[in-house]
């Protein structure tokens, strides 16, 4: 709340700075903006910058770790009774204290004596404390920004660069920004790695990458030994693979062929309908496609192997018969397949991209050569563009590889190394959702194998995207 | 000398015997003294709309045989619409049509029996940006005579790309070097390139729309050679933005301003005594 309202009267103390520098400025310089450096606007933004941002940072610092000073500030000197305690029944002890000082809802231990006496005296400290940290933040950023208005306003002059000083804050706030999302990133891969590491500590990388079973149950408890589990990877690997594959014949052809027909067949009113419609299928939610998957397209292709088992059934494709009626809903085919679905619109858009910034100048040339339009597209276009349609399938690869939602919810959980589409598989995201979802001993080898198994996925798409965009880069460079 | 006078169809002046109206309302000369040099394509009343925008007025142009006719004016006259109108490559332009008679030795181009293929490959076409495919010099030239099916063997399509790159003046440059990337060549090279991939389909009219004005002075010289040369066996329709190249590559030229054709006439007499003050104002660089 106080942070709230002092984060206002910042505000509103930074606008009147701005206006009374603008004032301050445009008399000195007699009214007149060409006797000055910049414009009227960058002097204001100049004061107001330091009358506002350095105090406001400091409030809302104060409001974000204020509560972990109080909590450090507690612990110097605990109360002989707490002291001697254990680290985890202090941890309790001090929970408790700043429960009770925020009127909260505190444990259930009841403290006597010397450790009611203790609670008492750390509570009140503990509110003490806040309130000093409290005041204490919006006092200290009340100076700061009067003395940084202050050291301002005796800056500006008309010939002051305020505009360089004002666009040097916002190149500061630019530069705040990026490395934001840079250090993120780092550090996702950085626990990603942390705990893989852990993980391989426990089942050794070659036992991982090459082992050929999947078992990932692991003795919960110490008496159970029976199941040991098995953490090769390659069943998983294949699974995925498998779908991929499946996906990319699904997506390739459809979405390349419609690429094609959008830049290079359709006219302008086909494209205004059928592009718009085709990004509509991009923004479908994979969970969308996920039960289409296995509550529509499962069941139809189950019933269709199904009735072709039955026609099939006494002749002298008998086992393939018996085999076709046996087939479940789940089967890598149908993950397959609407993955591949899902892609269409993906490949199609990149793929429309390259094929538009083939150049018209090499259509015409070709045109104008007595080629049909068909010879043009196979003989100049789409040689022009292999090499960016190649970097679009690679993209749609590592989409399909990382797709989590629809092989949970259609290709099943067997993990199994077979190449057979009417199978049910298993995949490296299914695994990841599968491991860590429910309760789970976040030191077991069980939950660790899926940060394994997620840096081996980061790896493969970060490096097929590379590839990709490199191959992109170098096409664009062909004729920009 | 008022509007109507200049929409007015040339056709009634151009049909045989007829006299030439005591009114001098326009326009094309003929294109030599000789009268008797044969025309290969003969335009007339040619009218084209972008859309609702109208491009051209009423063009009646004669195209001489075996010799370079130049195509001039300001910006925006109309004179690379009329070009392309030629070997119909408007056709790929959406909300273009094109009205009147173009005629390639006698027959409509636009009319409907016409497969503008067909028609594409007697009429060859060079643009202003030099635009090998990006493929080998060798696939540049032999594109054409393998999409028309002109040789039968290796051989055959050997011969017909190095007697194409040798008329366009290119062979000695780049006959060590067939197989690497046409867009590795120089400009004015690949310009070359292109008109031998044009020329390796043997058409009958080459038409090239400003092909120098992307190319340094030297390339231009060695490309005006070329036109030289090549009107001898072809007829060649030339846009241009340079009187002096119209001056020294044509035998005949055409005026066009604000999409109509103001003036056509030898390339001598053009240049030397236009009949119309806008031709005179354009050549002697009053505007434009």
């Amino acid at each position: 709340m106080l942070t709230w309202v002092a984060l206002l009267a910042l505000v509103l103390f930074s606008g009147t700075t701005y206006v009374a520098a603008r004032r301050k400025v445009s008399a000195a310089a007699g009214g007149s903006p060409r006797n000055m450096h910049s414009l009227p606007g960058y002097y204001g933004a100049y004061v107001a910058l330091w009358a506002g941002a350095p105090a406001a940072l400091l409030v809302l610092l104060a409001a974000m770790f204020g509560g972990r000073l109080e909590d450090a500030l507690l612990r110097v000197q605990p109360p002989a009774a707490v002291a001697q305690l254990t680290p985890a029944e202090q941890q309790v002890f001090f929970d408790d204290v700043r429960a009770t000082a925020h009127n909260l809802q505190a444990s259930e231990t009841s403290y006597e004596g010397p450790m009611q006496a203790a609670l008492q005296a750390k509570t009140a400290q503990a509110r003490q404390l806040e309130a000093l940290i409290a005041y204490g933040s919006v006092a200290a950023a009340a100076v700061l920004a009067l003395s940084g208005v202050f050291l301002a306003l005796r800056r500006i002059r008309p010939d002051f660069r305020a505009r360089n000083k004002v666009e040097g804050w916002v190149a500061g706030l630019f530069i705040v920004c990026s490395v934001t999302a840079i250090l993120t990133t780092v550090g996702i891969v950085g626990s990603l790695v942390w705990e893989s590491l852990r993980f391989f500590h426990a089942v050794p990388l070659q036992d991982f990458l090459l082992g050929r079973e999947w078992d990932p149950q692991i003795a919960m408890r110490s008496d159970q030994y029976a199941s040991k589990g098995a953490f090769g990877a390659v069943p998983l690997f294949a699974g995925t693979f498998l779908i991929m594959i499946i996906a990319m014949i699904v997506a390739a052809p459809i979405g390349l062929f419609s690429a094609i027909y959008l830049s290079e067949y359709a006219g302008g009113l086909s494209r205004a309908v059928v592009k718009p419609l085709l990004e509509i299928l991009a923004g479908v939610p994979t969970v969308v496609y996920g039960f289409f998957a296995a509550l529509t397209v499962g069941p139809i292709f189950r019933s269709g192997f199904h009735a072709l088992g039955e026609a099939l059934a006494g002749g002298p494709l008998n086992s393939l018969a018996l085999y076709l009626m046996s087939v479940q809903n789940q089967m890598a085919l149908v993950a397959g397949a609407v993955m591949g679905i899902m892609l269409i619109p993906f490949v199609s858009s990149l793929s429309d991209d390259i094929i538009n910034s083939v150049p018209q100048a090499l259509r015409d040339g070709s045109l104008a050569m007595g080629a049909t339009r068909s010879e043009t597209v196979k003989k100049v276009v789409l040689p022009a563009a292999l090499p960016g349609i190649m970097a679009a399938m690679l993209l749609a690869v590592s989409r399909a590889v990382g797709e989590t939602m629809i092989v949970t919810m259609a290709a099943g959980l067997q993990a199994k190394m077979t190449i057979n589409p009417l199978d049910t598989v298993t995949t490296v995201t299914v695994q990841i959702v599968t491991l860590l979802t429910g309760d789970q001993e976040f030191d077991s080898p069980k939950t660790l194998a899926a940060f394994g198994l997620g840096l081996t996925l980061f790896v493969v798409t970060f490096l097929l995207n590379i590839i990709a965009l490199r191959i992109v880069q170098k096409y664009r460079e062909q004729y920009d | 000398m008022n509007q109507r006078q200049f929409n007015q169809p040339l056709r009634h002046r151009d049909d045989e015997g007829a006299a030439a109206p005591a009114v001098h309302i326009a326009v094309d000369r003929g294109h030599s003294a000789d009268k008797s040099a044969a025309i290969k394509i003969r335009a007339r009343d040619v009218n084209v709309f972008y859309g609702d925008k109208q491009a051209l007025f009423d063009v009646g142009l004669d195209v001489p045989e075996r010799a370079v006719t130049a195509l001039i004016g300001p910006s925006g006259c109309g004179k690379s619409t009329f070009l392309r109108c030629i070997n119909r490559m408007n056709d790929t332009i959406p909300g273009c049509t094109v009205r009147g008679r173009i005629e390639l030795d006698g027959e409509d181009v636009n009319d409907r029996s016409i497969d503008p293929v067909v028609l594409r490959a007697r009429v060859g076409m060079v643009f202003q940006k030099p635009n090998p495919f990006p493929k080998t010099i060798f696939e540049n030239v032999a594109y054409g005579p393998r999409i028309h099916g002109l040789a039968t063997g290796k051989a055959e399509l050997e011969a017909i790309v190095e007697s194409s790159l040798k008329r366009a003046g290119l062979w000695a440059e780049v006959a060590d070097r067939l197989h690497q990337p046409g867009t590795g060549l120089s400009g004015g090279q690949q310009q070359r390139l292109v008109i031998a991939r044009a020329i390796a389909v043997s058409p009958e009219v080459i038409l090239m729309d400003e092909p120098c004005s992307a190319l340094d002075p030297i390339a231009t010289a060695k490309i005006e050679e070329l036109i030289d040369e090549l009107r001898n066996q072809y007829c060649i329709v030339i846009v241009t933005h340079s009187m002096a190249q119209a001056a020294r590559v044509s035998q005949k030229t055409a005026f066009f301003h604000l999409g109509k054709l103001v003036e056509a006439g030898p390339t001598g007499e053009i240049f030397t005594n236009p009949r119309d003050s806008r031709t005179q104002d354009y050549i002697t660089g009053r505007f434009g």
